[in-house]
């Protein structure tokens, strides 16, 4: 799984873009989103994902179901 | 644009005695610690009017800092650039889907620049208003939760403009690991809010703090925040960086407590304190806006800012502006300076002119001060109890030069046989919109002086000037053009003086302490 964050309740503040350990997160027209290729949930990096722990509104850097669980490397 | 438009939350109203200059140099000279160690925080060697015994790189910080000196925003100009969008705590009165609607910090800005775009802007200002002398980097988030941004913005203007002041505005978080940056580009003017020295008032205030890759909560995060703020603000006056203190006052929560903050402060050298009141509505989505938490009212803060000020100089001239304000302190001319708008200026930065310039506001202040010292040996002798407030149309430079029905705000000062002293400012919605009157807004400035014996004006038309009549205000325009201070004494003087031969009775103005508050219409 990845997060994604939700387009309509980005404030754009970035705040997320230099905490994200995969660099996974860029701005694309006025909002920020996550490239599911390289978003790990922060796990084997921080006890919670860095995105959702320093954005500014609640449930907007969320779990994306659409993608199956993220698997750390054995 | 948010609905938390222009310069709405200038709402530091009640505002009594602003930091005057006097004050403001004894401050330093115990700052630089020749003056007495006494709790009233006013130092033995204090100068006066001028530069007088204060070591010059001091009087140079501060004599044109429209933030730092009362005194000085009547002639000097700041600007913000909203470079910092990212922020590091979460604050109960700020939503940053509307941004922060408290503080000299909050977020409302129309457009994030670059730290590229925000260097042009600042030329562009720069050759536009040549009395703008202060860079401030203000937010809509925090500077410091921006560092990148916030440092290059620096580098850039100094090496463009080497003559603009440099300062920023942080909630001290993250201040303790950039205080040698901040020192390396030789910023000597940062503002730290502090809210509360006590994690248990701090939970009731910040839900949450991001820190060393973390969320923290509660007490925790409180604790977390004011341990780095304080230890921030020694880091900083042990190096010489003169350091605001600003406080968001919020009736039931800290209000009482922040008597506390300001010996806190104070004992750790910060030069001025800043109270404000909370902003609250409401439609501002924030946490304190929605459980209907209120801010104080004007009685209430003065009262506030009266039990601080024998501690330490407080300041009583903020609005509270926007991270991406313009202009004197009084107005806003972010408009003029849109990121489309600047990239098609051509700017041509002339130090020289901005120099001659900047010496022409100091003949002017000079000769100011002259004239008010010139009339006030007039007062002396005479002995009177009468102290009275009036509001004065201005556009700046210390002079009587608006016209009534074009203030959207008048400053007011309190005259005494000691002098006249600025007080603070009432803003009012424009009175003159397409040049006639308009009742109701009349009524509202009316509201807004009401405590004023008179109201001083460079021009007035004849209805106004019967409705200021009636209402108990005398409109006085003999002095257009010429200074406050000088013209107002000389009118105190005048009123003595018909007091004392009886043609005139002394009544108090209703309930003088009563100030309206400075959000006429709310956000």
């Amino acid at each position: 799984m990845t997060l994604k964050i939700i387009a309509s309740q980005c404030t754009s503040c970035s705040a997320c873009e230099p905490e994200c350990p995969n660099v996974a997160i860029t701005e694309k027209n006025g909002t920020f989103v996550i490239d599911p290729k390289k978003c790990t949930e922060c796990i084997g990096h921080f006890d919670a994902p860095q995105c959702a722990a320093v954005c500014p509104v609640d449930n907007t850097c969320v779990i994306d179901n659409a993608y199956p669980r993220y698997q750390a490397p054995a | 644009m948010t609905s938390l438009d222009v310069g709405t939350a200038e709402a530091v109203e009640g505002a009594n005695a602003a930091v005057a200059m006097d004050d403001v140099m004894q401050k330093i000279a115990e700052h630089k610690g020749c003056g007495t160690s006494g709790g009233s925080g006013k130092a033995s060697c204090g100068s006066g009017a001028g530069q007088g015994d204060l070591p010059t790189e001091i009087w140079e910080k501060v004599k044109n800092h429209p933030c730092y000196s009362e005194e000085a925003h009547h002639h000097y100009a700041r600007m913000h650039v909203a470079v910092a969008p990212a922020c590091n705590i979460q604050c109960n009165y700020c939503n940053r889907k509307y941004d922060c609607a408290n503080e000299s910090r909050p977020g409302v800005v129309s457009e994030k620049l670059t730290p590229e775009q925000a260097a042009k802007k600042v030329l562009a200002v720069a050759s536009t208003i040549p009395q703008m002398t202060v860079l401030g980097i203000a937010g809509p988030g925090d500077p410091l939760a921006n560092p990148e941004k916030t440092f290059k913005t620096f580098d850039l203007i100094s090496r463009t403009a080497p003559d603009i002041k440099l300062c920023l505005s942080t909630n001290g978080l993250a201040l303790p690991d950039h205080v040698d940056t901040i020192a390396g580009y030789n910023v000597d003017h940062v503002t730290i809010t502090i809210n509360m020295v006590d994690p248990e008032v701090g939970a009731k205030i910040y839900p949450w703090v991001f820190w060393k890759h973390k969320r923290y909560t509660g007490v925790e995060a409180a604790k977390l925040l004011t341990d780095r703020q304080l230890q921030g603000l020694e880091m900083l006056t042990e190096r010489g960086i003169l350091c605001k203190v600003n406080s968001v006052m919020i009736p039931g929560i800290n209000d009482k407590h922040l008597v506390e903050v300001n010996k806190a402060v104070k004992s750790r050298g910060a030069f001025l304190h800043n109270i404000m009141p909370l902003i609250s509505a409401p439609e501002h989505g924030t946490v304190f806006g929605l459980n209907g938490q209120r801010g104080p009212s004007a009685q209430e803060l003065k009262a506030l800012q009266d039990s601080c000020e024998g501690e330490m100089n407080m300041m009583r001239h903020c609005r509270q502006c926007r991270a991406d304000a313009v202009g004197l302190l009084g107005e806003d001319r972010s408009a003029e300076f849109t990121t489309e708008k600047i990239m098609a200026i051509e700017v041509d930065y002339d130090l020289e002119s901005r120099k001659a310039y900047q010496e022409k506001v100091e003949e002017e202040r000079v000769a100011k001060v002259a004239a008010k010292q010139e009339e006030l040996a007039t007062l002396a002798g005479a002995a009177s109890d009468i102290k009275l407030l009036i509001a004065v149309a201005t556009k700046g430079s210390g002079l009587i030069n608006e016209h009534f029905g074009h203030a959207k705000e008048f400053q007011v000062y309190e005259l005494s046989t000691s002098g006249a002293k600025f007080v603070g400012h009432r803003r009012v919605d424009l009175y003159c919109q397409g040049g006639y009157g308009d009742e109701d807004s009349l009524e509202t400035v009316i509201r807004a002086i009401n405590d004023c014996h008179a109201v001083f004006v460079a021009k007035i038309g004849g209805c106004p000037k019967n409705d200021l009549i009636k209402a108990g205000i005398e409109p006085v325009d003999q002095f257009a053009h010429e200074f406050i201070e000088k013209s107002a004494i000389a009118w105190f003087k005048a009123y003595l003086d018909k007091v004392n031969s009886g043609e005139i009775e002394h009544q108090e103005r209703g309930d003088a302490e009563i100030r309206q508050g400075a959000l006429i219409n709310a956000a």
